[in-house]
């Protein structure tokens, strides 16, 4: 028997894909040269409603549809981080839409749907339901990472992405069928008892490891990270900015939830869990050369692909800290991420102008005598992105840092920090250019249209309320760290 | 005669993942690569269904919610690659090289 309450905790999940089915409907009825508005429109709105939707589950917390799906604290924050993302991905594409003769119907809907399997990938507990969230999200990033179609660089980018993306969900399937065979059970929380009851098989450990390829892959992480500067560099630049972010935020939720929920007992019991050195060394590796690889780049979307490397390594420093408090400083770091990174793409879509042509460094010097508020938005968010105070990712680096020190992990974060330094330079660079070399060239700047405004003046407001009033988000990400390792 | 035990299949299973991953890696002609994540995808599914017989049926049921999603990554990668043939008028991974690989 199913009742409503199961229901309404997949609402969002829900009003999404009614919507996403809305635009596809509507799409054939509207003349193709000015169906972008009223498709977007649409879009918003369903994006909204899953936002509201959202938090309108708060109430209703508990597990639903067999214990496939439950609601907590964790869900929800995360289905608020993609829903948000999602709508601001939407209202900032309408322009780049037209200029680049983009099929809207396509593109709206599949942002949408996407969003579907981020959001369940961040409630489902059970590994079955993982993977089809996951895969409902690849599939979706794959198809638009390849939308300029007649755009060779473009589809480049996608037959990449999709040739090592389903590679690791291949790896990440296997792991979950040996895990399957090692416990007998596809259900978080039964893998945790069974693992607690008989110890960890050697088969436990392979499907650890084989899940964390498929994952670590997905969220860019070394050494799967190879293909992240190709795929950003040609992909188009809003859904660059929303692949950089809500998926990846997505798996980072997964992560969270299959490493500590199946190793809370010995979490909880002080030690350290299995997976404590792979997390570790990957880390270390994607700080590393994540910061090394983007001091060369010339272009700016490979640099910021680089400089997504790097964060993924210092969320992974998180997850090697002390639990709780590791937990809600990886949640506060997410949401700070998301909000700067994709401010910054949501930029550099905008100034890239018709056929994504002014991407590198020397097409953004002058910048800040020729649109002095784009550059100033941008100044804030790589501020953010190098960690200075009163932004975002100052806090955001600050928790993980001292999560990291509360579990004795001098050395990482040691190496942590050093990178924050090199980090600082690239960053630095592109202010650089902007404000002090004069232009050498005549580039034209688009006025700035109402949707890209609207997403930048969100995203500065986060990344600036995050940075001065971190005190509410980070309780609500603490009390989600209790409720998942409880 | 040996009876026919679980770890035969996992023995089998394994091979073909071993066999899937070589041909990802080695392989320049994209078909062949995508056949040969299909490969690994269908080690997994013997994983599955060999793991069944120890603990019930929830490994066939995956096991067919596996084979769907191969079908739509299946159509969604030939479309993308149908879309760069006509750009680059080839399927060969060595000449995708517009992108830094």
């Amino acid at each position: 028997m199913i009742a409503t309450a199961d229901y309404i905790r997949i609402l969002p999940e829900i009003v999404l894909t009614l919507f996403g089915l809305i635009v596809m409907f509507v799409d054939p009825l509207l003349p193709e040269s000015r169906n972008v508005k009223p498709l977007g429109i649409i879009a918003l709105i369903g994006s909204l409603g899953a936002v509201a939707a959202s938090i309108y589950q708060m109430r209703y917390p508990g597990p639903a549809f067999w214990n496939f799906v439950v609601v907590d604290n964790f869900s929800i924050f995360f289905h608020l981080l993609v829903t948000i993302a999602a709508a601001l991905v939407i209202m900032a594409s309408f322009e780049y839409l037209r200029v680049q003769e983009i099929r809207a119907g396509e593109y709206f809907g599949l942002i949408l749907f996407g969003t579907v399997g981020m959001a369940l990938m961040s409630s489902a507990v059970e590994l079955v339901l993982i993977f089809i969230a996951l895969e409902i999200s690849s599939i979706s990033t794959y198809i638009l990472a390849g939308f300029r179609r007649r755009d060779a660089g473009s589809v480049e980018s996608s037959l990449k992405y999709f040739l090592l993306g389903s590679f690791a969900t291949a790896f990440f399937l296997y792991g979950i069928a040996l895990m399957f065979g090692a416990t007998g059970s596809t259900d978080i929380p039964q893998i945790a008892s069974a693992l607690r009851l008989n110890g960890a098989p050697l088969l436990a450990y392979v499907a650890y490891a084989l899940m964390f390829v498929g994952l670590g892959f997905k969220i860019a992480s070394a050494p799967f990270h190879v293909w992240t500067p190709d795929v950003y560099e040609g992909a188009p630049s809003p859904v660059v900015a929303f692949m950089s972010t809500a998926p990846k935020m997505a798996v980072f939720a997964v992560l969270l939830r299959i490493l500590f929920v199946t190793e809370s007992p010995s979490l909880l019991a002080g030690s350290r869990p299995v997976w404590f050195w792979w997390v570790w060394g990957s880390a270390a590796v994607s700080m590393t050369l994540g910061n090394l690889g983007a001091l060369v780049q010339n272009n700016v979307k490979r640099m910021l692909a680089y400089s997504a490397i790097a964060h993924a390594g210092y969320l992974l420093v998180a997850f090697a800290a002390a639990p709780e408090a590791g937990i809600s400083a990886a949640m506060f770091y997410a949401a700070s991420y998301t909000a700067m990174n994709l401010g910054a793409f949501i930029v550099v879509s905008h100034f890239a102008n018709a056929g994504e042509r002014y991407v590198t460094l020397d097409d953004y010097t002058g910048l800040g005598r020729r649109s002095p508020l784009l550059a100033m938005t941008l100044t804030i968010f790589l501020i953010s992105l190098i960690g200075i105070p009163a932004t975002a990712g100052f806090f955001a680096k600050f928790y993980v840092f001292s999560a990291a020190l509360k579990a004795n992990l001098v050395w990482l974060t040691i190496i942590a920090v050093v990178n924050s330094a090199i980090g600082a330079y690239y960053y630095l660079r592109v202010i650089v250019a902007m404000y002090m070399r004069d232009s050498t060239q005549e580039i034209p700047v688009m006025r700035v249209p109402a949707g890209v405004t609207a997403t930048l003046l969100c995203s500065v407001a986060a990344v600036i309320y995050l940075g001065i009033l971190p005190g509410r988000v980070l309780e609500f990400a603490t009390r989600s760290a209790q409720s998942l390792l409880r | 005669m040996v009876p026919i035990t679980t770890l035969h299949y996992l023995v089998v299973a394994a091979a073909l993942f071993v066999l899937g991953t070589i041909g990802v890696l080695t392989r320049r002609n994209v078909v062949i690569i995508l056949m040969s994540i299909e490969l690994i995808l269908n080690a997994v599914n013997l994983n599955l269904v060999a793991f069944s017989r120890l603990y019930g049926l929830h490994g066939q049921v995956f096991a067919v919610f596996v084979i769907t999603d191969a079908a739509a990554e299946a159509a969604v990668g030939l479309g993308i690659l149908i879309a760069f043939f006509r750009n680059k008028e080839t399927v060969n991974m060595d000449e995708v090289d517009l992108l830094k690989w």
